[in-house]
């Protein structure tokens, strides 16, 4: 068939999906005169004029117009379901609880490979008072002694609610931000992931060990372990979905490594969402209840209860028989 | 054809061409939304803190940063057809990579591990990447299965003017292959945007076709001929 009779018998045809298209990609619900109903239809008959126009070569001009046509049918028929059953609430209680049991061996390498970490640099600290200057000058060790000072440090004073505001805003930023790139940069073979983990280990370590030398470490404590239930545990498992990424380019297994990846990438994301929303929360209670100048048993015993909420959270919500 | 067209076959079984967007007009699109985050921060800055400085304004500053900073492109691109402003500027759009619109989870993870592309510096992984692929993937999309496209067509200059070819049409002097005969029609839709020098010397090349004198005319006549002009 020639080009001009294969137009004439088409256009007719086109120009009604072309006025469809044009109304449904602006909201609208129907064309003047066609229905939405007819969409299915004359985006498979479109397919076919456009697969008989470029077997047959007609023109390069025809074929792109089709061509387009018929991707814009394609975009509007076949697109992602979103928002299906995406509740915040079943999120928590069981999506998210059950991606990190799913990963139950890295969470766990993870955690022994950060506290060892932490726990050998902060015997160092300890033992070793110039150890801390190699990492932190001299007005940030001061600076950080001086919150955590016994009797008139951050934690004994505490601060003004706008303070605590600003300083919310801050940790949501700063800590959150920091998940994303602990998990992102696991894409370098895992390598950025580790050394951001490795790094937030030796901070904490250095720190605790010195201020315990120092004699603060109740103050230290009070302050840290409230929210640091839900913040050091939401780091390291941004670090777990790190390092699936990391992992899947070291050792694909039987897929190819961008399949692996891809794979990866998509069950890390309950992961990673997980521990955004968990460093919110923990961006409030650092903000809010970590420098209330209270009781140290409460302070002790609340943060304490925190640990093993988040814990049984994440160990037990939402498991179902044989899961 | 060498082009850069990343083809996705539709359950009608019809492949359809997707234009792939190289590292330039991305780059540009970057940079636009980069601007117009700055500007955007940049207001809120002036609102929030049009009363004084107050902690509370800091913190709703801070979270505002960050959820721009985060959440911008994916925002644009689930909600508004697969374009940052940048992009829609520009003339790109996001697509996952059998041509659908990009889904939450999809942007949520290009633009996430853009962190990745950045490293080691300046992006030099992730212009690496778009470099060795042919769909021009970066890390991010490679992970997510996504494909940035041009949202306009190129063909669209070509169908503005509608091909009306004013030769008496011609039978060729033997018969020509489908590929032959495609070749003979691109060109006479092209001959309009040719310089006529250009345009003679094209239709010289098939010289046992056009023949010696004019052949530029000659080959219109042909490709009227065969698109069934009467």
């Amino acid at each position: 068939m020639k080009l001009a009779a294969f137009e004439a018998q088409g256009r007719a045809r086109w120009d009604r999906l072309s006025a469809l298209l044009d109304a449904l990609e602006l909201g609208k619900p129907g064309a003047e005169g066609v229905p939405v109903a007819e969409l299915p239809a004359l985006y498979r008959h479109v397919c076919n004029d456009l697969a008989l126009a470029r077997d047959r070569q007609l023109s390069t001009a025809l074929v792109g117009e089709l061509n387009e046509l018929a991707l814009r049918g394609h975009q509007l028929l076949y697109q992602a379901r979103t928002g299906r059953g995406a509740s915040l609430a079943a999120f928590l209680v069981s999506d998210f609880p059950r991606a990190v049991r799913r990963e139950w061996r890295l969470v766990l390498l993870c955690h022994l490979l950060f506290y060892s970490l932490a726990l050998g640099i902060g015997a160092l600290a300890y033992r070793s008072p110039d150890l801390i200057y190699s990492f932190i000058d001299e007005p940030g060790v001061e600076r950080m002694e001086r919150m955590y000072e016994p009797d008139h440090g951050l934690v004994t004073k505490g601060r003004g609610a706008e303070e605590d505001a600003a300083m919310f805003g801050f940790y949501v930023w700063n800590n959150v931000s920091i998940a994303f790139r602990t998990f992102a940069s696991g894409l370098a073979f895992g390598v950025g992931t580790l050394a951001s983990l490795a790094y937030n280990a030796l901070d904490l370590g250095l720190i605790a060990g010195h201020l315990i030398r120092k004699g603060a470490a109740q103050p230290f404590l009070g302050f840290v372990i409230a929210h640091g239930a839900f913040e050091l545990t939401a780091m390291l498992l941004s670090g777990v979905a790190g390092m699936r990424l990391g992992l899947a380019l070291v050792a694909p297994g039987p897929r190819t490594r961008l399949a692996a990846l891809r794979a990866s990438a998509r069950e890390s994301l309950p992961m990673i969402a997980g521990a955004a929303l968990m460093l919110v929360i923990a961006a409030g209670i650092e903000a809010f209840w970590s420098p209330r100048r209270l009781p140290a048993a409460l302070k002790l015993g609340v943060g304490a209860s925190l640990w093993l909420l988040v814990a049984t959270w994440l160990g037990v919500a939402g498991r179902v028989s044989g899961d | 054809m060498i082009d850069t067209i990343h083809a996705v076959q539709t359950p009608e079984g019809v492949d359809l061409a997707l234009p792939v967007a190289g590292p330039a007009p991305r780059a540009l699109a970057y940079a636009l939304d980069l601007l117009i985050q700055s500007v955007g921060l940049s207001s809120v800055q002036t609102v929030l803190f049009s009363a004084g400085q107050s902690g509370f304004a800091i913190g709703l500053y801070l979270i505002a940063g960050f959820l721009v900073n985060w959440f911008y492109p994916v925002l644009f691109e689930v909600l508004s057809h697969g374009q940052t402003p940048g992009k829609r500027i520009v003339g790109l759009r996001v697509v996952h990579e059998d041509g659908t619109p990009v889904a939450w989870s999809a942007s949520v993870l290009r633009n996430f591990l853009m962190v990745a592309d950045f490293l080691p510096l300046l992006y030099l992984a992730g212009i690496t990447s778009m470099c060795v692929d042919a769909s021009f993937r970066r890390l991010g999309d490679l992970a997510a299965g996504t494909l940035v496209v041009h949202a306009e067509r190129p063909t669209r200059k070509l169908r503005a003017k509608r091909l009306e070819l004013q030769e008496r049409p011609l039978p060729p002097p033997f018969a020509l292959t489908l590929d032959e005969q495609g070749a003979v029609i691109a060109f006479a839709e092209r001959a309009p945007f040719l310089s006529s020098a250009r345009a003679a010397e094209l239709a010289a090349i098939p010289a046992a076709l056009t023949g010696a004198d004019e052949p530029r005319a000659r080959l219109l006549s042909i490709a009227a001929w065969l698109l069934g002009h009467a």
